[in-house]
């Protein structure tokens, strides 16, 4: 929610204020769902859970349209009966689960129920067709910011003790052996958004998994590739490997794949080497510097996760 | 069935004696030919076992390509599988009847020769709505004719011959982000599939269809209406109407107890709990339905109330086994939420229920039921909520294996772990509601279980991490597995490592069966089908004297 758009965040005041106005207007009659009524509870309770500036953008749908959309929802008294976004009350229907809804291209579905007295035996509501297109793309981005979860905001996730959280780095969590917040954990609360940083901390910040993929080499710019013989950059979460042949011979480098039946891996030179694994040589050692996060996280509370993401937002 | 029987009369009297020689039967379903792969598991048991064992324990290091063959869909269907292949990926198994492989990819059926891999005919139609492709299941049979489900949740009966369309018929909206990948399974006169969808709260079903006309005989929803059974696990109707538990897997047919099992999904809105509080059934479920009526006869939920995506829609294996000494119908699954769970198939009731990970933490014990309970402070939170598995779960669709031979069970797993968040705090949450921060995927196994107390018997460990991935065991001492792009053969005995084969993408469940005295291996890695037999010396040339 912290990187809400001036667009979203103007949509949600309309959506707010049209909840408010129209919570006092009178209902006229409760309209049928597609499916069982939805028991939704009092207009505008869940003004503050809309689709997000990402849903409006992913859509496709034009945001200046989809912005009117928005004001024309509101002053046409629609969110008096579905709901500030539109998931339906007690007198009216949830229109995002609507299959009407989510057929309708232009207005040309919902466009009809509209221009009828509407609801049933109600008053005609007075819309342009222009009107009727911009809610209609209003409400196409309320269903697909419900659906498509890639366009969800986190809510605020600060919910611990940063005191508690600081005791823990320092104590039971064992975080201040590898980490220290004046050294490398020195201003993270600024450099990443409190989500970010959660995930960050409990795994370390690396994936240690690699697979048998085709190798990391370099495009080319016509579409070539140049097998990559740069020296590896190791940091302090670089999963490195050992391999010992037979005759005793050593290399350490970093994993390209490693299976039941070859190691591939570059050295710290930057070269290449593969084996095959035949009666347990090569011996293969991986050594992943992120493992105490690994054990950490197997007896990790929520509390302690949330305290000490806590005291880490802290660190400016 | 008495129309049926009819129109089967009638075609004995006028077809051909060839053309009756090629299709499926009920006779065939029931006790699948060593010259057959008829459903999806290729029997109905879905233990993905086979009594073959030409190739065995003794001789499998001998085993070699007699052909690959790579088939090109009609539009790109899905995420490259492989670099060098295009966008198709053949994630079900095929069908082999008459020497022909039949299988899907989304959007895509294919007929191919299976001895020489010659593609015989292709179809393609492109699907439509707004849910992302996902991995079509394959393919049933019946007669001469083919059954499979579109991604938009159409059921297609093609001809198996010709590859020709007979009809399609309308199962779920796409529209309202429905979606589908299930095999279907044919039981008697029923073609039965499921459907479903996560991303708008629907609720999920499966439906049996006339296998001539496509006509819909049945409709039977995994969430209950008022008034029905299970009612009272939900708030009200509209958030059992919207409660999810879809179909995704082909599930089991015990035809002595006419019974057809399945697993349901997850129920809806996924992530956020507040709208549908209570156990939320039978979602998350394992099912036993009368396929001739859809009726439920019993039900076990893996996962009450499920909050992390982890759907009991992973195969449902029969077993016909010995505990305390009685013989027993059971049936077994390896649940995405980290269970082993052994039922008495007869009525549902718990044999086992264990962990099959090593790093669950989000279960208290188990109820007067027998079924997990869930800790309700491993649910979505604002904050954020760290549970393991994660939603990829500690195991998922790629099936199982079950060898009566062994006495085990062999599933692929994973161990990793997510932070699970709610993001829509609303009375009435729409949509998953939440997101699940996946950021540890660690080790990764093939684990062996004994199916009468779920203890692990032995386990390999991938060097690389691993996943679900689909199985088949045989008479021949062997299970067949594998990792990364990796086929690899195991002893099922002890998980001693025989033979293995590097393809160019991951493959899917490996099947087997004999055409012309040999045992063939078959399986998909992406795009292109590798077929596997004990090569032997071609006959020698005739020495001709001058």
């Amino acid at each position: 929610m912290t990187t809400k758009s001036k667009l979203g965040g103007l949509l949600l005041a309309v959506m707010a204020i049209a909840a408010i106005a129209l919570h006092a207007q009178t209902q006229t009659s409760a309209a049928t769902a597609s499916q069982a009524p939805n028991p939704a509870t009092t207009v505008g309770n869940n003004a503050t859970i809309a689709a997000t500036p990402a849903a409006i953008r992913q859509s496709g749908e034009d945001p200046v349209a989809v912005g009117r959309g928005a004001e024309s929802y509101a002053s046409a008294g629609c969110a008096s009966c579905h709901g500030a976004t539109a998931k339906g009350t007690n007198v009216g229907p949830d229109l995002v689960r609507s299959p009407l809804v989510e057929d309708d291209k232009k207005g040309e579905l919902i466009g009809p129920v509209l221009s009828a007295p509407h609801p049933t035996g109600g008053q005609k509501i007075n819309l342009t067709e222009q009107q009727i297109s911009d809610i209609a793309a209003w409400l196409r981005v309320q269903v697909y910011g419900a659906a498509m979860r890639d366009t969800y905001s986190y809510l605020d996730i600060v919910v611990g003790d940063p005191q508690k959280g600081e005791a823990f780095f320092n104590g039971p969590g064992k975080c201040n052996t590898c980490h220290s917040v004046t050294g490398d954990l020195a201003g993270v609360g600024s450099k990443y958004q409190p989500p970010q940083l959660q995930g960050l901390w409990i795994s370390g910040g690396a994936n240690a998994r690699f697979g048998r993929g085709r190798g990391r080499g370099l495009l080319t710019a016509n579409g070539g590739l140049l097998a990559d013989t740069t020296p590896p950059e190791i940091t302090n979460s670089t999963v490195t490997v050992t391999v010992t042949l037979a005759d005793g011979q050593k290399f350490t480098g970093i994993p390209v794949s490693i299976d039941d039946f070859h190691v591939a891996f570059r050295d710290m030179s930057g070269a290449y080497h593969s084996f095959d694994r035949i009666n347990g040589y090569p011996k293969v050692e991986v050594h992943n510097p992120l493992q105490p996060h690994w054990e950490l996280l197997k007896n990790l509370t929520d509390d302690e996760m949330h305290n000490v993401t806590a005291y880490l937002v802290t660190l400016k | 069935m008495k129309t049926r029987e009819l129109a089967l009369g009638l075609v004995l009297v006028f077809a051909p004696a060839a053309i009756l020689a090629q299709g499926v039967t009920d006779s065939m379903l029931l006790h699948p030919p060593a010259n057959s792969w008829p459903t999806h598991h290729g029997d109905y048991s879905a233990r993905r076992y086979s009594s073959l064992k030409l190739i065995n324990d003794t001789n499998v290091q001998d085993l070699s390509l007699d052909w690959e063959s790579r088939v090109t869909g009609g539009t790109p269907a899905e995420e490259p599988a492989n670099p060098r292949g295009n966008n198709v990926r053949v994630a079900g198994s095929p069908l082999l009847v008459n020497g022909m492989l039949y299988f899907t990819a989304n959007d895509n059926a294919w007929g191919m020769d299976a001895r020489t891999g010659r593609i015989m005919w292709h179809w393609y139609r492109e699907s439509t709505g707004p849910e992302p492709v996902t991995s079509n299941k394959g393919m049933g049979m019946y007669g001469n004719w083919l059954y499979f489900i579109t991604r938009d949740n159409n059921l297609v009966s093609i001809d198996a011959t010709t590859g020709a369309q007979r009809w399609i018929v309308p199962v779920a909206d796409p529209r309202q982000y429905y979606f589908s990948t299930m095999a279907p399974i044919v039981i008697k006169n029923h073609v039965i599939v499921g459907t479903g969808g996560d991303s708008l709260d629907l609720s999920g079903f499966v439906q049996a269809h006339d296998p001539e006309t496509g006509e819909i005989q049945w409709t039977h929803y995994n969430t209950p209406r008022e008034g029905e059974p299970g009612f009272d696990t939900w708030p009200n109707e509209y958030a059992a109407a919207h409660g999810g538990g879809g179909a995704w897997v082909q599930g089991a047919y015990d035809p002595g107890l006419n019974l057809y099992y399945y697993g349901t999904a997850n129920p809806n809105p996924v992530y956020a709990p507040q709208s549908r509080k209570g156990a939320d059934l039978f979602t998350s479920s394992i099912i036993a339905i009368n396929p001739d009526t859809g009726k439920m006869a019993w039900y076990y939920q893996a996962s009450p109330h499920d909050t992390h995506d982890w759907d009991a829609a992973c195969d449902t294996v029969l077993i016909d086994g010995t505990i305390d000494g009685k013989p027993r119908k059971l049936l077994a699954q390896a649940s995405r939420n980290g269970y082993f769970f052994v039922l008495d198939r007869t009525n549902g009731k718990k044999v086992v229920a264990v962990p099959f990970v090593d790093t669950l933490n989000w279960s208290k014990g188990l109820d007067s039921r027998g079924e997990p309970i869930p800790n309700p402070e491993k649910e979505p939170s604002l904050g954020g909520s760290l549970a393991w598995p994660n939603a990829g779960s500690a195991t998922n669709w790629p099936p199982p294996s079950f060898s009566p031979e062994t006495g085990l069970f062999y599933v692929g797993t994973g161990e990793g772990y997510a932070v699970f968040y709610l993001t829509d705090t609303d009375e009435h949450p729409e949509g998953y509601a939440g997101i699940e921060s996946s950021l540890g995927e660690g080790p990764g196994s093939i684990k062996a279980l004994d199916y009468k107390t779920g203890k692990i018997v032995w386990r390999h460990d991938w060097p690389a991490g691993g996943d679900a991935v689909g199985l088949l065991s045989t008479a021949g001492n062997l299970l067949f597995a594998g990792n990364e792009s990796d086929l690899v053969a195991f002893n099922a005995r002890n998980g001693k490592i025989l033979w293995h084969a590097g393809l160019l993408a991951s493959p899917n469940a490996p099947m087997t069966f004999m055409l012309d005295g040999k045992q063939h291996i078959l399986v998909f890695g992406g795009d292109t089908a590798y077929n596997f037999v004990l090569n032997v010396p071609a006959p020698k040339a005739t020495a001709v004297k001058k």
